[in-house]
């Protein structure tokens, strides 16, 4: 099941490279960042970037080591580049940290991103959390696409204001539909059912939308996480089972078609 | 920075170690500009066995402080399709190939240092001896009497440098190196990760797909200065020296101790071209200080 053409990868400069921060925005309880990449290109929608500071190491349990990959949000009007991130950990608390004028240290863009629609099918987009990043800039290049996240709570439900025509649910009732954003899929998909559904979000909401997609043959590509090293192939490390052996989830991903996959819960994932 | 291991000119003393850099990966996410800047003075590639290998179920990284460790389980595509797909790929490298073995049996590895020994793409091999012997039940490295039974039946095989991949794991390293050298290792790599372990801080139990890992970065770095100062002054032949290099300076430090070149593993996780800035970093200390760096020859 194919549900579109070839995606893309583009190239990214050999080496990590210092990015200057120029705008920092809050959303509730997530942080978009904006830097200036001028050496960089323009990645493509899905695509990451493996991400660090200058003062990276020394926090939490003399953590983080590693840089941590994100998902490009959006790709600014002119030049820069977009990334949403919520503070779970010592390498995202420093990243959250960081301040216009400041540096982020990257390597991108990384991976492979979304394929197109194929079939005249119309792109429904699927977002939890901090994975609705990938979905903006996929909405922006499709030109528009209606979107359906999936938020814990209020303050975080304030991410939705980063994509246009969205319709939310949370958890707790909060805000939109009281409930999980699967609902929303499956209303819409009742209401037309030719469509591919591109989704990005925990490991629970992926796998359940997965799993609504192959019972109705509606073809998906999934932005799955798991934990790297490197983002370049080289450890081996974020390897995700699929019907053809295990992949690397960094050259071979982040974005697989759902058919690829047995289950999107990847051990490890959501750490 | 010129200078040589077991016969084999390099460009500079900085090198990768295996299964830390997978240069056709790599050729993909970064095009040519990778060829062009390429960051090592020779290219080891991860381990070959004889069959295809999958791997270790994930999760395969834990981060730790100051460094990582990995349960990654030696994935890769058995001799057959290495020879056929992989090696003419890593040919175009501009830099010599060194390619990492490893075997379950002396028959295997014996099987793999003849399939390479052919190869005028290959420049040397390094022997990956951190597994069991399933003969034995002994881990190759681990045992002085093991590494000599494997030198004995592989170095009539071929004419190439057969480096020595050493185990921290083991009782005593320098024992080790002595029975690889007389035996006729051509050189001695180290150190190889550490086994360490990491639990689910949810649920208790082992993180790692495969239970234990393997230590690297500069969490290591200490361990390892410490290894390669024992093991090269006790041996003859030359030592690759790694673990937790980040700087030119931990290089220095390392060729200090002895090392003729040194291997760059966990850092190009974090910059994929953090061999060269590594590199030119030990040059610039070399001229400070006159490119007298050590007083012991960098040769075989």
């Amino acid at each position: 099941m194919s549900s579109a053409t070839a995606p893309q990868r583009v190239l990214a400069p050999f080496g990590r490279r210092a990015a200057r921060i120029i705008e920092r925005r809050v959303y509730g309880a997530y942080v978009v960042l904006r830097c200036a990449d001028p050496d960089g290109p323009r990645p493509a929608a899905g695509q990451f970037y493996m991400l660090a500071t200058a003062g990276w190491g020394g926090g939490e349990g003399e953590r983080p080591f590693l840089p941590r990959a994100f998902s490009v949000l959006r790709v600014p009007a002119g030049h820069g580049l977009e990334f949403l991130i919520e503070d779970v950990g010592p390498g995202t608390h420093r990243l959250c940290e960081l301040q216009p004028g400041e540096d982020l240290l990257l390597v991108g863009p990384l991976g492979i991103g979304f394929a197109p629609p194929s079939e005249a099918r119309r792109p429904l987009l699927v977002g939890g959390g901090v994975g609705i990043a990938p979905l903006a800039i996929w909405q922006d290049e499709l030109g528009g696409a209606p979107a359906l996240l999936g938020f814990r709570d209020a303050p975080r439900a304030e991410g939705a204001r980063l994509l246009a025509d969205a319709r939310v649910a949370t958890d707790d009732g909060s805000v939109g539909h009281h409930g999980l954003v699967t609902d929303l899929v499956r209303e819409e998909l009742d209401r037309d059912g030719h469509a591919v559904v591109y989704a990005c979000g925990p490991p629970a909401m992926l796998e359940a939308v997965r799993a609504l997609c192959s019972a109705r043959a509606t073809p998906a590509q999934l932005a799955l996480e798991s934990g790297m090293a490197c983002g370049f192939g080289a450890c081996f490390g974020c390897v995700v089972p699929t019907r053809r052996g295990y992949v690397r989830l960094c050259v071979d991903g982040p974005v697989l078609d759902s058919a690829e996959l047995e289950t999107a819960l990847v051990a490890g994932a959501g750490h | 920075m010129r200078t040589e291991l077991c016969g084999i000119e390099l460009a500079h003393p900085i090198i990768n170690a295996s299964g830390t850099f997978d240069a056709i990966a790599a050729r993909r996410v970064f095009g040519d500009a990778l060829l062009e800047r390429f960051p090592f003075a020779a290219y080891i590639s991860k381990t070959v066995t004889l069959a295809p290998r999958e791997g270790n179920p994930p999760p395969r990284l834990w981060e730790t402080p100051a460094g990582l460790i990995n349960s990654i389980g030696l994935p890769n595509k058995g001799l057959a399709r290495y020879l056929a797909e992989d090696l003419p790929q890593l040919a175009e490298l501009p830099v010599p190939l060194i390619v990492n073995v490893m075997g379950f049996t002396g028959e295997e590895v014996a099987e793999l240092v003849g399939a390479f020994s052919e190869r005028e793409e290959v420049a040397a091999l390094e022997l990956n001896v951190s597994c069991p012997n399933v003969e034995t039940g002994l881990v190759m490295g681990a045992d002085p009497g093991e590494t000599a039974a494997l030198l004995h039946r592989v170095r009539p095989i071929t004419d190439k440098p057969l480096i020595v991949k050493l185990t921290p794991n083991a009782t005593d390293v320098v024992a080790v190196a002595r029975a690889a050298q007389d035996a006729g290792a051509s050189a001695v790599s180290l150190i190889n990760t550490i086994r360490g372990m990491a639990l689910d801080p949810r649920s208790g139990r082992p993180w790692l797909g495969g239970t234990t890992g393997g230590v690297s970065g500069p969490a290591v770095r200490a361990v390892a200065l410490a290894q390669v100062h024992a093991v090269a002054a006790a041996l003859d032949i030359p030592t690759v020296a790694m673990g937790g290099v980040q700087r030119g300076s931990h290089a220095l430090d390392l060729i200090r101790a002895g090392a003729a070149v040194v291997a760059v593993g966990t850092e190009s996780f974090r910059d994929p071209a953090a061999g060269a800035r590594i590199s030119d970093e030990l040059a610039a200390l070399a001229a400070n200080s006159g490119n007298s760096l050590t007083e012991k020859p960098l040769n075989c």
